[in-house]
Order: C-alpha cells, then structure tokens, then sequence
C-alpha cells in the first residue's frame, strides 16, 4: 500500500479512536457538526463541547508543530466560501449530521439513516465537483 | 475531567484531521473528483475511523454500562428517513464540493490562522442557525 494511503489510514484511526473515547468518556456521539453547533448555542450548559472544538484546532496545530508538515494552501473565492460555509451549516444542521457523526459513528452503528445520509452527502460533493471541474462553459 | 476529557477527545479528533489530509481542500477536491481525475487517498480516512467505530458500536459498547464521566450513552434515536435527513445531506454535499471542507476540518484548520477559514467558520454557523429556526419553526406547526 503507498504511503499515503497508510497515513491516511492512521489519520482515520485517529479520529475513530477519538470517536470511541468520546462515547465511553462522555456517552456522547462524536459528531463534529453537532458539537460545534451546540458549543455556539448553549456554551455553558454544554461546555465540554466548547472544550472538544478548542481540542480540534489544538490538535491540528499540534500536528503540524511536531511532523513539520507544511500548512495547506487555501484559496477560495470569498462569495464561493461564505455560500460553501452557509450550505454546509444548513444541511449538516437539517440532516443532523455530517461526515464524523453519520459518516464514522453513524455508519458504526449500522443506523439506516446514517447510510442514507453518508451515501447521498458522498454522491452530491462527487457530483458538485464534477460540475465545477469538469462541467461545459468553464 | 470531564472537560478535560472533551479537549482531549478534540485533540486526538484534530490530530487525526490534519494527519490524514481531511484539512487539505486540494486532497479533498481530489477524492470528491470520482467522475473525474479521482485520487481514492481519503477513502481511507473513513475506511479507518469506521474500523474502530464499527467493532467498538457493534461490540464492545453493550458491555459497558455507562460513561466513565456522565451518567448515560446519548445515542441517536431518530430511525425516520425524512426530507430533513434527504435534503440536509443534499445540502451538504454541495457546500462539501464547492469549498472541500466539512465541518471537522473547518474548524480545525483554523488553527491555520487564515482569516478565510474563519469566515467559512462562521458561514457554516450562520446556516446552522438558520436551519435550527426553521427546524424550530416547523416543530411548532406540526
């Protein structure tokens, strides 16, 4: 297996493992879209989950300052990133979660929903890059 | 420590995030490209935490009673496969393939210190309360 793919793998272990220690820590589904949306909402009732996001980009920043691993370029046009950021908070909020809690926990728990759900996300981001990469006038 | 608990959950969440290349939209883009130049390297992301989840959710799970640091497991109980849970993935899918960013890794690329992360941040915070009004606005009709 290339490189790549075994970091990528480890990646995921990663976040499964967080994943399972959430739920027998906390007894809580590791569900990013959820958690951040309940850190903003309710912060004091719910503060482990603004401790759990803080963790998230202390994570990531600790990632980067111990493999040296060059930060991402990340260049998106602004109107393109304010309608991908919006789009993304009203789905994942309607369809009660996202890539984490349907797509890793969901999935886990062999829930129908959370299938559906991962495989229609899956199928819409394929089909929406598709258009924009590869679809006519541009 | 149950707060410190929830920071290191994150951590290891976050960590994993930007190992696996989950913060890298141009990785992103390249997985979400299958009907074109497909790079299958993320499958992988999932492939692994599904790995652990699955096992521990099927199996170890029911051999605990309760959460080391609260009182009960908190597990989805919604089994409905309504137009919220159709139309929100719709939703979410698009916005995943305009930009490459779900919500896991916006947030922990902010530890970027790019500003335009920030704004997609809270773009996705704006819809998410949008979306909780009007799941609120419904909830009161019906």
């Amino acid at each position: 297996m290339p490189d790549a793919f075994l970091v990528a793998l480890a990646g995921g272990i990663c976040i499964g493992l967080a994943s399972v220690f959430l739920m027998i820590m906390l007894g809580r589904i590791a569900g990013i879209s959820g958690i951040v949306f309940s850190a903003a909402k309710t912060p004091v009732e719910n503060f482990w989950s603004v401790m759990f996001t803080v963790g998230l980009v202390l994570g990531a920043f600790l990632f980067h300052l111990g493999s040296g691993s060059p930060i991402p370029d990340f260049d998106v046009p602004m109107p393109l990133l304010l309608a991908g950021g919006f789009i993304v908070g009203l789905g994942t909020k309607l369809g009660s979660g996202c890539t984490s809690g349907h797509g890793i926990c969901g999935i886990g728990l062999l829930s129908v929903r959370s299938i559906i759900a991962t495989c229609t996300f899956m199928l819409f981001g394929f089909i929406t890059v598709y258009i924009r990469l590869h679809g006519g006038a541009s | 420590m149950k707060l410190f608990m929830g920071l290191l959950c994150g951590a290891l969440f976050g960590f994993g995030l930007a190992l696996s290349g989950m913060t890298d939209i141009s990785k992103v883009i390249g997985f979400l490209d299958l009907f074109g130049n497909w790079d299958p390297t993320l499958a992988f992301v999932m492939g692994g935490g599904i790995l652990v989840s699955l096992p521990f959710f099927q199996f170890g799970l029911g051999k605990i009673k309760a959460p080391l640091f609260t009182d009960v497991f908190r597990l989805p109980t919604k089994t409905d496969i309504d137009g919220r849970l159709i139309g929100g993935a719709v939703l979410f899918g698009i916005g995943w393939g305009l930009v490459g960013l779900c919500p896991g890794p916006a947030i922990a690329s902010l530890a970027y210190l790019n500003i335009d992360i920030l704004y997609f941040g809270l773009a996705m915070l704006a819809g998410m309360f949008v979306a909780d009004f009007v799941d609120g606005f419904l909830d009161k009709k019906s």
